[in-house]
């Protein structure tokens, strides 16, 4: 039998409904690969023991006859900020070490239902703060095109999990680029969709006016599919929207069809497409892609959005204040760590030393600093402006979408950086999600999918595509289009030039360096 | 420059409810002046006439029938507790001796 783990999740649900192998096979191939190399890519926090019995059940029912959902048998991984029954979700927190929920979030319990085999939980930088994922509390996730690299966060585990073959596909979230940024850097696609298309009951909440779950893949389809399993409206989270959705994987095959892109109007953000600070193998994809596209009969327009220029500073302001908010409720009393000061105390000198033990320093930097900005006196100046900005970046986009149907950037300034190259300078790891934040504070769609290999460095660059709200589908058309016109350039996917993980940590283990 | 003191920061944590240290303190007031005199941008952006977005896509309050759905049991409610009687949260002093 050939590698299954280099097949895509709809090849692998394919080849289950074909019967050319079994759930069993595709999920013992992942949990081998796993094993081989997740010592040196640490994309996992914890491994579920269950997959291979939820595998043969799914087996079963296949032989049974049962008819079952596409994607039935297909292993998944799910980022830890995700609540798992039967697996500990931590949000990358000491807070929250061994603490397994009672339920699960609506997204697992959709997968589940869709017969999809969770292979274990993604590592993350603490309760989704970061864009490297080296500020999990258990160790970072090292990129799988250069262990010596960030992998992007805060979702970097699922992000290097689908780019190091060690699940075809994941569940992500991202509040100001936690999907997009990771898969710019590692070579893989993501989605974040619109605001509310996908419930977030059961994610443990960073900024929850921002926050949105969504796919991570290695191809565009693959993300369509799985939007398409936890999708739609959940009436657990308030914020859910009732829309019909189409079909996203319909959208993704239109859009590797031909004539596909011709008459689209695609619209250059002059602010974030080649700003300060952008590494020259990303402007040069970047130019290249813009090339393919209006070959392929789009067309390119410049558009501006001037009050992008105040997103980051926005965002750092709203998100610290709703996540001081959030993060109350780690409070030492109904789950999680509880750490009592010497000699004893009351709840509040509990709650206090819980929280100076259980939390990391981008954690408590956040929660001071949204705690500043909505204190009496500070509050209009700081989170009254940040919300006026968002209503500003808001117009920027509608004027946008007045001349463009998608509008295209970077998914992330730079390729992936050395590990502790930007951890003691916080203002610079806010950079990062330069290019990403907007569509957060807007609300609207965006993927991410690679562009191409910087050639200074060899190291992944991807492009990013935003719609308006509630119009998810365009982005799957129009990233399926490119995906397949450079492809055809590559000669196949772009994950297929990675280095060989399982060469080199055999030749790590032969070193003794393990 | 925004510059914050250590008392400032002890104040926050207070409120915050971390009990930082003396080092944690120090660091943060220096990190925290950088970081608010880059957000403080936001300030020249909107004029008195823009109204303030709380929430991506408006919405109007969301409600649902009034009956009974499948809850969590006491049992299930509690086991990821610190501590804990089986049903009951376990919960520190709520006063002080001075109290």
């Amino acid at each position: 039998m050939s590698d299954l783990t280099r097949l895509t999740a709809a090849e692998l649900s394919a080849g289950l409904t074909a019967g050319d192998f079994t759930s069993v096979d595709a999920t013992q191939a992942h949990l081998d690969r796993i094993a081989a190399v997740d010592g040196d890519v640490h994309a996992y926090l914890h491994v579920n023991a269950a997959a291979l019995a939820e595998a043969e059940a799914v087996d079963a029912r296949r032989t049974a006859g049962e008819q079952l959902p596409e994607l039935a048998g297909v292993p998944v991984a799910i980022k830890d900020v995700l609540c798992t029954i039967g697996m500990p979700s931590t949000a990358g927190s000491k807070m929250l070490e061994g603490w397994v929920p009672p339920y699960d979030a609506t997204v697992v319990e959709r997968m589940k239902a869709a017969g999809l085999i969770a292979l274990g939980k993604t590592n993350m930088d603490e309760f989704a703060m970061g864009s490297s994922t080296e500020h999990s509390a258990f160790g970072p996730t090292r990129n799988p095109w250069n262990l010596e690299r960030i992998p992007g966060g805060s979702g970097g585990g699922s992000a290097a999990a689908v780019a190091a073959f060690e699940a075809p596909f994941a569940l992500g979230s991202d509040t100001g680029g936690s999907i997009r940024q990771p898969a710019a850097v590692t070579g893989s696609v993501g989605v974040k969709p619109t605001y509310g298309g996908v419930s977030r009951y059961g994610a443990i909440a960073l900024a929850s006016s921002l926050d949105q779950v969504g796919p991570v893949s290695r191809t565009v389809l693959d993300s369509a599919l799985l939007h398409d399993v936890i999708g739609g409206h959940d009436p657990k989270d308030s914020t859910s929207l009732k829309d019909t959705w189409p079909s996203f994987a319909e959208a993704a095959r239109a859009g590797k069809r031909d004539g596909s892109l011709k008459g689209l109007r695609v619209g250059v953000v002059k602010q974030i497409a080649n700003g300060e600070g952008f590494q020259a193998g990303v402007t040069q994809r970047f130019s290249e892609s813009l090339e393919l596209l209006a070959d392929a009969g789009a067309e390119i327009v410049e558009v501006s959005a001037p009050n992008f220029e105040y997103a980051v500073a926005a965002y750092y302001l709203i998100l610290p204040a709703e996540a001081s908010s959030n993060l109350a409720k780690f409070d030492s009393v109904r789950f999680g760590l509880r750490v009592a000061p010497e000699g004893g105390g009351t709840v509040e000198q509990v709650m206090a030393a819980t929280r100076e033990a259980g939390l990391g320093d981008e954690v408590k930097r956040r929660i001071i600093l949204g705690t500043y900005a909505l204190s009496a006196g500070y509050y209009d100046a700081y989170y009254g402006s940040a919300q006026k900005v968002r209503t500003l970046i808001q117009q920027d986009f509608s004027n946008a979408f007045e001349q463009a149907d998608v509008l295209v950037s970077p998914a992330a300034p730079t390729t992936a950086f050395k590990l502790g190259e930007k951890l003691d300078d916080p203002l610079a790891m806010y950079l990062n999600d330069i290019t990403t934040i907007p569509a957060n504070l807007a609300g609207v769609p965006g993927i991410g999918l690679p562009m191409g290999l910087a050639p200074e460095d060899g190291l992944p660059v991807g492009i990013q595509f935003m719609a308006p709200a509630r119009e998810d589908a365009r982005l799957y058309t129009v990233g399926a289009a490119l995906e397949q016109l450079l492809e055809d350039r590559w000669g196949g996917p772009l994950l297929s030039q990675a280095p060989d993980l399982a060469a080199s940590s055999m030749l790590a283990v032969s070193d003794g360096a393990i | 420059m925004s510059e914050f003191s250590t008392e400032q920061v002890r104040h926050l944590a207070g409120l915050a409810r971390i009990a930082l240290t003396e080092d944690e303190l120090g660091r943060l007031a220096g990190e925290l002046g950088a970081i608010v005199d880059n957000v403080a941008i936001v300030q020249q952006a909107a004029g008195p006439d823009v109204v303030a977005t709380s929430h991506p896509i408006p919405l109007v309050n969301v409600y649902r029938d009034d009956v009974p759905t499948e809850t969590l049991t006491a049992e299930q409610a509690v086991a990821g507790a610190p501590e804990h009687d089986g049903s009951r949260f376990k919960v520190s002093a709520i006063l002080g001796e001075e109290q």
